[in-house]
């Protein structure tokens, strides 16, 4: 943030509009209380006393997609499951994210057979992939700063899109 | 390929009538006079992927069907094409909240099968795994359940106690829940040096966090309203509908299998089997808590026979592979590593049936092999899948409130069901 410190008592700063913006958004982000397997239980880690996602504002899980601005697909997608997720993403609001998380959701993982989706990424947009099976909760977190990163680059003439 | 994602994603779950539904809930529902509710497969309290059609009648349940399968994950038909040691991991993920349970079902199978031994040192560190894994398991069952019932601080404590658990496990495994440590014979490697104070520290630890909870809930009129009297499951309907583990000990009966069938060397372990008496959601609640009491037991005394260093795995190498020192010396060794590497061992064409008692319940692994590398079926025996079955007679009559009770007191995992 152009922060101008020359002004003395730091009464004034000059920042720009899609910094703003972007630093808002990134600041208190909702994740969609949605797990699918194994990883919603290392997603639950991570919100729990040790790894304590509340220091980057993200505490608040809602359990409905109206609500939320990520979607955190943790776990294995199964074709029977496709349809809701797709609905579930649907349903939020923009401008929303999607990290995929763990080996199942971003290509299958270990599962390369018919029940499996092989990735998430067929069937919504994805953001963010983090490895592992499951992933550690640092993981996670290393995931969501990435997320982070990625929308304070984001330029007002994409929003429209 | 048959269906491409993309076009199965627009179409939506279920597009049938409510005529579709006769015979399956009251007539009353169909006319319109009751409410049909679809509660899941994205639900906060359903522990996974569980999908529950309620009729409603006001805010009483008439009737529950459940939905299962948005986990199926073909992890029985996986595991058909892959040597038997190759198998294990897959069956980490079946339970994902205590993958412990799941390998030594599998390993046990295949130990059957094969007529494989097991050190007993082996079986004295698969004893303690099996418990700290016990203990991790109801760490999320307590804390989910409470987070349910509106009890938050209950949560961030149990998830605490879990991880120092996920710890040890890494510590011994090299991967927090997913460790694949037990294998055909014994366990992975053996424990490193630091694994028999950590768990010490832990069950010294352990113990006065019990009474924490016990102090948070046991006596709590809240928790009590919510929970005397709710969901009440008799003994002989619970046998009927094959509930197992904590939720038919809740009703009174004394089946455990670590008692009943003991393995692993279980029955030479003083531990007792806490029953309850009304059968419940409190009474399961009650069960569950003191055996994590009952696990700390084990675990002293599994510690007080564990010696630092011995056999971890048996030295059969037809069937385990040998030592990493031994492959420069050894051309015999060279060829098992190699032979067992690449193609596995092979299994008479036979079947075997075995039970463990899993956090849960009963887990039991059928195994057939075809007298070559790879199985011909294996097929799980899951609780959970059980226990969602009883899920409808546990529900009937309470307000839809008691519903999310009744689910966490059943102690369901969807991957355990679905596999």
């Amino acid at each position: 943030m152009g922060l101008s410190a020359k002004l003395g008592n730091l009464g004034v700063v000059t920042t720009t509009v899609e910094t703003a913006v972007n630093w808002g958004r990134t600041g208190a982000m909702w994740p969609l209380l949605f797990g699918l397997a194994c990883c919603a239980i290392e997603m639950m880690s991570t919100q729990a006393s040790d790894y304590d996602l509340s220091r980057f504002g993200m505490e608040l899980n809602r359990a409905s997609p109206r609500q939320s601005d990520l979607m955190i697909v943790a776990g294995r997608l199964t074709r029977k499951m496709a349809p809701v997720v797709r609905q579930l993403y649907d349903q939020m609001a923009d401008p929303k994210w999607v990290i995929s998380m763990g080996d199942c959701a971003s290509c299958g993982g270990v599962y390369n057979n018919y029940a499996i989706v092989q990735g998430v990424d067929e069937i919504i947009p994805v953001d963010v992939y983090v490895a592992g099976c499951p992933p550690r909760p640092e993981q996670l977190i290393h995931g969501i700063l990435t997320l982070h990163e990625k929308i304070k680059g984001e330029r007002i003439s994409q929003w429209a899109s | 390929m048959a269906a491409n994602p993309n076009e199965l994603a627009t179409k939506a779950t279920w597009e049938g009538s409510v005529e579709q539904l006769r015979g399956l809930v009251s007539d009353r529902a169909l006319s319109g006079e009751t409410m049909l509710l679809n509660m899941g497969p994205h639900h906060p309290s359903t522990h996974g992927v569980l999908r529950l059609l309620l009729e409603l009648d006001g805010e009483e349940i008439v009737t529950v069907l459940p939905d299962v399968g948005f986990l199926h994950t073909g992890i029985e038909k996986s595991i058909e094409d892959k040597s038997y040691e190759k198998g294990v991991p897959l069956t980490d993920r079946m339970d994902y909240l205590s993958p412990m349970s799941n390998n030594m079902a599998f390993c046990m199978a295949i130990e059957k099968l094969v007529e494989l031994d097991v050190p007993e040192r082996a079986q004295i560190i698969r004893v303690i795994c099996l418990e700290l894994s016990r203990i991790a398991s109801h760490m999320v069952w307590l804390g989910t359940q409470a987070l349910d019932m509106g009890a938050m601080s209950v949560f961030l404590y149990c998830f605490r106690e879990r991880e120092y658990v996920l710890r040890i496990f890494e510590m011994i495994s090299g991967q927090r829940m997913m460790g694949s440590y037990f294998r055909p014979g014994g366990v992975w490697r053996d424990i490193p040096a630091d694994f028999i104070p950590e768990v010490k520290r832990f069950i010294e630890y352990f113990p006065a966090k019990i009474d924490d909870y016990e102090a948070l809930l046991v006596n709590n009129p809240i928790w009590k309203d919510r929970t005397f009297g709710v969901g009440v499951l008799e003994p002989d309907m619970a046998l009927a509908l094959g509930v197992t583990g904590p939720s038919l000990r809740g009703s009174g009966v004394n089946w455990d299998i670590r008692k009943a069938e003991p393995y692993s060397g279980y029955e030479t372990y003083d531990f007792d089997v806490p029953l309850g008496e009304h059968g419940d959601v409190y009474d399961r609640f009650m069960c569950r808590l003191q055996e994590l009491r009952e696990s700390v037991k084990i675990i002293q005394q599994g510690l007080k026979r564990l010696t630092p260093k011995g056999e971890f795995r048996s030295n059969n190498r037809k069937y385990v592979f040998p030592p990493r020192s031994e492959l420069g010396r050894s051309m015999e060794a060279v060829i098992h590593h190699f032979k067992l590497w690449t193609y596995g061992f092979d299994a008479p064409d036979e079947e075997v049936y075995v039970s463990v008692e899993s956090p849960r319940g009963e887990l039991g692994c059928y195994l057939h092999g075809t007298g070559g590398n790879k199985p011909r079926r294996v097929h799980f025996k899951t609780p959970s899948f059980m226990h969602i079955a009883a899920i409808p007679t546990l529900a009937e009559g309470h307000m839809i409130a008691d519903l999310i009770a009744i689910i966490g007191s059943v102690d369901i995992v969807l991957g355990d069901c679905d596999r």
